[in-house]
């Protein structure tokens, strides 16, 4: 897993509340057995006219924002399925950051298994960001998770919470298999356990 | 005395391998349930990395999510739906998994099958990469939907990293009026306490409307657990849970039955336990439900009629009900049962049991659905196709103008070809009205069965009590 330690980028502004996984990746989209190339179908439906030309007004298809990194979102970004293609797609097109006020728990959890930083925030913080957002090109977001910081355009720092065996995941690239396998000991003796007590299970 | 427990901590006590100082805890997981959509990518790093299936027999494989619901004696015709199907096969015989066949008769989708075949059980943990595993929490089995990563974790370490889930409590007083079943009350405690009303949380349902729901209900009523934001549902396991279980076939037998089913009666949460969060709901007052928008929150009695968003002071939410009456095609005011349909969906892991299929029999028995309306009902399992054209439910769906269809996820997810067009409308018993779930541009109302077979005969949405 690639690591996450600072970023700074184009943030676009997606204040749509409820954003589910659909509306992320639509399903017809899952036929893939490959964790890359999703990006180009990214919010495929408020992207893409029906004849597949670009819709101008989309957020993604404006000039200034076609390079995002991050993403300042609505409430419960994320809902719907566990489709991790999801984080796939948001990654693939180059978005590393998201930032909202809740997001949904699968997607948190499939976000951070694919380096990706989601960022909670009170509405009005995230509120303020979403208005740098809007400001385009010029405005860079900088995410340090190390500090735990948000170092908005002019200047002001904003500090977040995360919960730390995430964080310490996300900044070491680490493979939670890897991590469990050294614990394969303890699997075992639990398993053995388990087998004498419930040997129906 | 010791302190008193919820269900959800004794299942979740008894399988924690290991605590973190930050409290994440290694979980271990009994079972898991895998489908094509999921897994390839799962399979595909373990070969990467050389690992093994540590529990073999712990998995299920089967195809559900992509696979054609028309005649299985053709070859597939979409190529990269054979590829992700071959695929889950030739991943099965390479690692050595049990795996269900397509023209299996056990086939079928993933939460039907499970506690069909008894691999469902109370007091375990489980984990398939579908949202709606939730399902399996009926038996008081603690069963959570997860991601491909995941996925690929259960199978090298038969394990999950979690952190512990808030407990919530929904109590349904009373007793379900007639004509109202558990979709109904599935949907409304999503109307009560929104799509993020139980983030962080395990929602055990309580109560003595859930106590008398069979246990198709109390899936139905899991399932959507997931719509209301929570990690999982339960149901405390009781006297209709070991009835159904018994004898299913990789259900404990003998002896071991007895040695588990005693086991199970010590489940059900301990007087006096206490939950992070309460909700109460009169289940009298409740009336059979549709959705009207893009989330299954936006649903109201069939009596109802559409929102006016000028009402809403949120200026987020304002725009988000205006979006929503906006691709729907609705009009603020409009009654709800004014609105025409033009597809019908009987079927997916919320409704397409054997209960359900009655259900919506019992509406279209004698009748036929509307001119200009395409109908269709895709049992849940080969098993409950098979059930069904016993009972001669094939025959009462086909004189009335249904399609009989093959089992699989079908219009649930519009992935394998089954999709409404644009600007279709669909009365459907699935568990998800997301703008272009049943295809780019469709339209989907979420209601019970015998609704939606009501929805299909008189070509609009309806109260099917009034067709009873
Ligand atoms: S029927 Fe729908 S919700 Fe259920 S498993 Fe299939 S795709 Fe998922």
């Amino acid at each position: 897993m690639e690591k996450f330690n600072t970023l700074q980028g184009i943030a676009a502004p997606f204040p749509m509340v409820n954003v589910d996984t659909d509306r992320i990746i639509p399903a017809r989209f899952l036929k893939t057995i490959k964790k890359t190339g999703l990006g180009k179908n990214l919010f495929n439906e408020l992207r893409y006219n029906e004849d597949g030309s670009e819709k101008p007004e989309f957020i993604l298809n404006k000039p200034a924002y076609r390079e995002a990194r991050i993403l300042v979102a609505g409430d419960n970004f994320g809902c719907g399925s566990s489709r991790e293609h999801a984080p796939w797609a948001l990654i693939d097109f180059g978005i590393r950051c998201v930032i909202a006020p809740s997001f949904a728990d699968i997607f948190n959890n499939n976000a951070s298994k694919n380096g990706m930083l989601l960022i909670a925030l009170p509405q009005e913080t995230v509120d303020r960001l979403m208005e740098d957002a809007e400001k385009g090109g010029n405005a860079r977001l900088s995410v340090d998770l190390e500090k735990q910081q948000i170092v908005r355009p002019d200047g002001e720092v904003i500090d977040f919470d995360i919960d730390p065996f995430k964080k310490h995941c996300l900044l070491n690239g680490l493979d939670d298999i890897a991590l469990t396998l050294q614990k394969d000991d303890r699997i075992g003796a639990f398993e053995e356990a388990r087998k004498a007590a419930q040997p129906w299970a | 005395m010791a302190q008193p427990k919820t269900l959800f901590d004794k299942i979740w006590e008894s399988h924690v391998v290991d605590v973190q100082e930050d409290g994440t805890c290694l979980l271990y997981i009994d079972r898991q349930i895998i489908h094509e959509i999921t897994s390839a990518q799962a399979f595909e790093g373990l070969r990467e990395a050389g690992r093994k299936v540590r529990r073999p027999e712990a998995q299920l494989l089967v195809p559900d999510h992509n696979v054609p619901t028309t005649d299985r004696s053709l070859p597939i015709e979409n190529e990269e739906s054979r590829i992700q199907i071959d695929l889950l096969k030739e991943n099965a015989e390479a690692f050595g998994l049990p795996y269900i066949e397509l023209n299996d008769i056990r086939q079928g989708i993933v939460h039907v099958i499970g506690p069909e075949q008894g691999f469902t059980l109370p007091g375990l943990t489980m984990a398939c990469g579908d949202s709606h595993t939730s399902t399996h929490g009926a038996f008081g089995c603690l069963a959570f939907g997860i991601g491909t990563s995941e996925v690929e974790h259960v199978l090298a370490t038969q394990s999950l990293i979690q952190r512990p889930a808030k407990n919530m409590r929904v109590t349904v007083d009373g007793a379900l009026p007639q004509g109202v079943v558990a979709k109904d009350l599935a949907l409304a405690i999503i109307g009560a306490i929104g799509t993020a009303g139980g983030t962080g949380c395990v929602i055990e349902y309580a109560g003595k409307a859930v106590e008398d729901l069979s246990m198709e209900g109390r899936m139905t009523l899991c399932n959507m657990t997931i719509e209301g934001g929570a990690r999982a549902g339960l149901v405390a396991p009781d006297q209709a849970t070991f009835d159904y279980v018994k004898g299913r076939p990789m259900a404990p037998k003998g002896a071991a039955w007895e040695q588990a089913e005693a086991y199970w009666r010590t489940l059900p949460s301990d007087p006096g336990a206490e939950y992070d969060k309460e909700v109460t709901i009169a289940a009298d007052s409740i009336e059979p439900q549709v959705t009207w928008g893009t989330s299954p929150e936006m649903v109201l009695p069939i009596s109802g009629s559409v929102p006016d968003p000028s009402g809403e002071d949120d200026g987020n939410r304002r725009r988000s009900l205006e979006r929503a009456i906006d691709y729907m095609g609705l009009e603020a005011g409009q009654a709800l049962t004014d609105i025409r349909v033009d597809r019908v969906f009987i079927g997916s892991c919320t409704n397409s049991r054997i209960e359900d299929l009655r259900a919506a029999a019992a509406v279209a028995r004698g009748r036929s659905i509307a001119a200009g309306v395409h109908a269709m009902v895709v049992p849940g399992s080969g098993l409950v196709k098979h059930q069904a054209e016993e009972e001669g439910l094939d025959a009462v769906f086909k004189e009335a103008g249904f399609d009989w269809r093959e089992p699989g996820c079908s219009m649930c997810i519009a992935m394998n070809g089954d999709m409404l067009q644009p600007g279709e409308r669909s009365a459907s018993t699935s568990n998800r009205n997301f703008e272009g779930r049943q295809g780019p541009g469709g339209r989907t109302h979420l209601m019970s069965p015998a609704m939606a077979a009501a929805a299909a005969v008189n070509g609009r949405l309806s109260d099917h009590r009034q067709l009873l």
